[in-house]
């Protein structure tokens, strides 16, 4: 029987079998940042060990960082000393660190493909669940906790259960106005915060195939969002085309062989998924989330749905609790929900391609006076390009203030936070009850709806424009 | 880590599915640099009011549950942000057992590196540990973990699966990179390997 992608990647990472189902795996790259490594350098020191293969990890500083008034000390006090013990133990340490000095610093799952770090048929893990983003190039990428940085630092390698496998097909393509944030809340729509749990996701299919690499990484980076250890997509000409001449990518004969390798990285035709799921995507229109987990989305045109929509205890409760926080009443039109805030940004949608989407939209339009609109780009990098290509010009006319690369309000662990009872259009990835602020309502949409909805000052989609 | 063995503790019920590590332990609590002292910013934003006092309306803060080392859940328990925060806050709170229908991938991980032990049950059986926390007077379960049973005054309530290493790991408070290291040398002879079938990854 032939061999999933998933399974291919387990089997070239396997250093030790213990079980039928678990392996020791070896892991080529490992991305940290500021907020879960201290613990880990600290369990290094106390134990006196070292760090194993200080070349497979690299770090930046991304989520507790100011995005504006880079030159002044930290308003943030702790967060100050969070990103000066990182630059200390990078350099204790030997990691190559790209600090806010460096032209290339910005999100860990934005910054780490950029420099061709993120290769085909890696095994990738960081300390930030989004790591599945990375999955978008063929590797296998999760998410691990503190304990775990601190394992990968001191042995490069980690002990793992095979995870079931799901096949996403994503048939027919993409009409006008949607986009690959769309297919996602759709999916996570259809399978549940949990439906992924305990499984990886290979993404296939003709839309797949036609997205950009960024449209990839959108769908990889939320698979976590389905409970999900990780997405996967075959890599394909447009991932080779995406990785040649990056800084850390293969050059001259080794270009040559790894390409080899990476053209062997597909699913056997007769292998076997554990589950599969089939969505149309000709009929994705726009959506948005209304409550307060990424599977409770709608369309962009659809109404907030009604308690007695749902089934069963729990989805009733689950449905009243989340109307209750959102200040929502079910059957409520979501183009008329009025916004405070509208926030573009994030490891899901900061990525040149993104911004392009929003600056065709905006361009020679204002953003609606009644609310604050933000742009907060994936990296040094994106931010240096949208300036050089005049986006960033397009922004500022139309009234959205244009910040340094950062997590920013996607989690808000800056000052860039929503107020109690704000309701915000917001590009990221989780909508959880006080996630960009404590009180905050955050709406997950795609950068086109953000676009729309910050000039409209309302839910809104491209045609209401 | 402590050894788990066995638990008996008073049990507290968060009747509600989807509960986020967001919600365990709030992003502002994330910038310290130590692993201790998270239990007093555990579920800060429904325990605590906006003028700083105890929510009185919040599970956790009912007479009958102070001291509770038990938690019975909603499903999916756990998700959302990888923060090992989450767990270090339930420990230091005095959580060492929780129960429910699901675990969030991550966090079921975070929970065994730290001597928390998550079980899994089925619905039907859930419904009823909720309905037995919520009697008046407070309720204790006992775990042993040897055994894999769950147990109230009453006897065995159920039994549980663990995988066979979490168990080991558990029990004997293992540390995992101690562990690892006794496979030191085949580390090294797969990264031998790695550099002369796919040498492009060692060029950096």
């Amino acid at each position: 029987m032939g061999k999933t992608l998933y399974q291919k990647i387990w089997e070239k990472h396997v250093v030790e079998e213990l079980s039928d189902d678990s392996a020791l795996l070896y892991i080529d790259l490992q991305m940290i940042h500021e907020v879960t490594s201290p613990q880990a350098f600290e369990g290094l020191r106390t134990n006196n060990r070292q760090v194993r293969c200080p070349n497979k990890n690299f770090a930046t500083m991304d989520h507790s960082i100011p995005t504006q008034n880079r030159h002044l000390p930290f308003a943030d006090r702790i967060a100050q000393l969070q990103v000066e013990t990182l630059a200390k133990n990078c350099s204790d340490f030997g990691i190559k660190l790209f600090d806010l000095n460096s032209p290339h610093q910005g999100i860990v799952h934005v910054i780490a493909p950029e420099q061709g770090l993120t290769q085909p048929g890696m095994t990738i893990v960081c300390g930030d669940s989004h790591t599945s983003t990375h999955g978008a190039f063929g590797s296998l990428a999760f998410g691990i906790g503190t304990s775990e940085v601190e394992q990968v630092l001191a042995t490069q390698s980690l002990v793992q259960s095979k995870a079931r496998t799901m096949k996403i097909e994503f048939t027919g393509s993409l009409k006008e106005h949607s986009y690959a944030k769309d297919m996602i809340l759709k999916l996570i729509g259809e399978i549940g915060t949990a439906g992924g749990t305990n499984y990886v996701l290979e993404y296939t299919g003709q839309a797949i195939r036609e997205l950009s690499i960024e449209g990839r990484m959108t769908i990889c980076n939320m698979s976590i969002e389905g409970g999900a250890r990780a997405g996967i997509i075959a890599p394909d000409e447009k991932t080779f085309a995406f990785l040649k001449s990056r800084r850390y990518s293969p050059q001259g004969s080794n270009w040559d062989k790894a390409l080899l390798h990476w053209k062997e990285l597909v699913t056997d035709k007769d292998a076997n998924f554990d589950k599969v799921v089939t969505i149309d995507t000709s009929r994705i229109s726009p959506h948005i989330t209304w409550g307060t987990t990424p599977s409770q989305v709608v369309e962009v045109d659809g109404y907030v749905p009604e308690i007695t929509d749902f089934s069963g205890r729990n989805q009733q409760d689950a449905c009243q609790k989340a109307l209750d926080y959102m200040g929502l009443k079910g059957g409520e039109k979501m183009k008329d929900l009025m916004l405070d805030r509208v926030f573009i940004g994030s490891c899901t949608n900061a990525r040149l391609e993104d911004l392009r989407i929003v600056a065709n939209i905006v361009k020679g339009r204002k953003v609606c006076p009644k609310l604050e609109a933000m742009i907060v780009p994936g990296s040094g990098s994106i931010k240096k390009m949208a300036e050089k290509e005049g986006l960033a010009d397009i922004f500022l006319a139309a009234g959205f203030e244009w910040r340094e690369a950062g997590c920013s309000m996607c989690l808000g662990m800056n000052e860039d936070i929503l107020q109690a009872g704000q309701r915000c259009a917001s590009t990221s990835n989780r909508n959880f009850e006080g996630r960009q602020g404590k009180g905050g309502r955050t709406h997950l949409v795609s950068p086109a709806v953000a676009a729309a909805s910050a000039i409209c000052g309302h839910i809104a989609s491209v045609n209401d424009i | 880590m402590e050894p788990f063995i066995k638990h008996q503790g008073s049990v507290v019920a968060m009747e509600r599915v989807n509960i986020d590590t967001d919600q365990i332990i709030p992003k502002q609590f994330l910038k310290k640099l130590s692993k201790i002292g998270f239990g007093k910013y555990l579920f800060f934003d429904w325990r605590f009011l906006e003028d700083g006092g105890l929510n009185p309306d919040f599970i956790l803060n009912k007479p009958k549950h102070q001291g509770a080392s038990i938690l019975v859940a909603g499903d999916n328990f756990g998700c959302g942000s990888s923060r090992e925060h989450a767990p270090w806050a339930l420990l230091d709170y005095g959580i060492r057992v929780i129960i429910s229908t699901s675990f969030a991938d991550i966090f079921s991980n975070n929970c065994y590196k730290n001597g928390i032990l998550p079980i899994v049950v089925k619905e039907e059986l859930l419904e009823k540990l909720f309905a037995q926390a919520k009697r008046p007077a407070s309720v204790e379960f006992m775990i042993n973990l040897e055994q894999q049973s769950l147990s109230d005054a009453d006897g065995v309530i159920s039994k549980f699966n663990i995988e066979a290493r979490q168990k080991e790991f558990l029990l004997k408070g293992l540390d995992d990179i101690k562990w690892t290291l006794q496979f030191k040398d085949k580390i090294s002879t797969f990264e031998n390997r790695q550099k002369v079938d796919l040498p492009w990854l060692w060029l950096n």
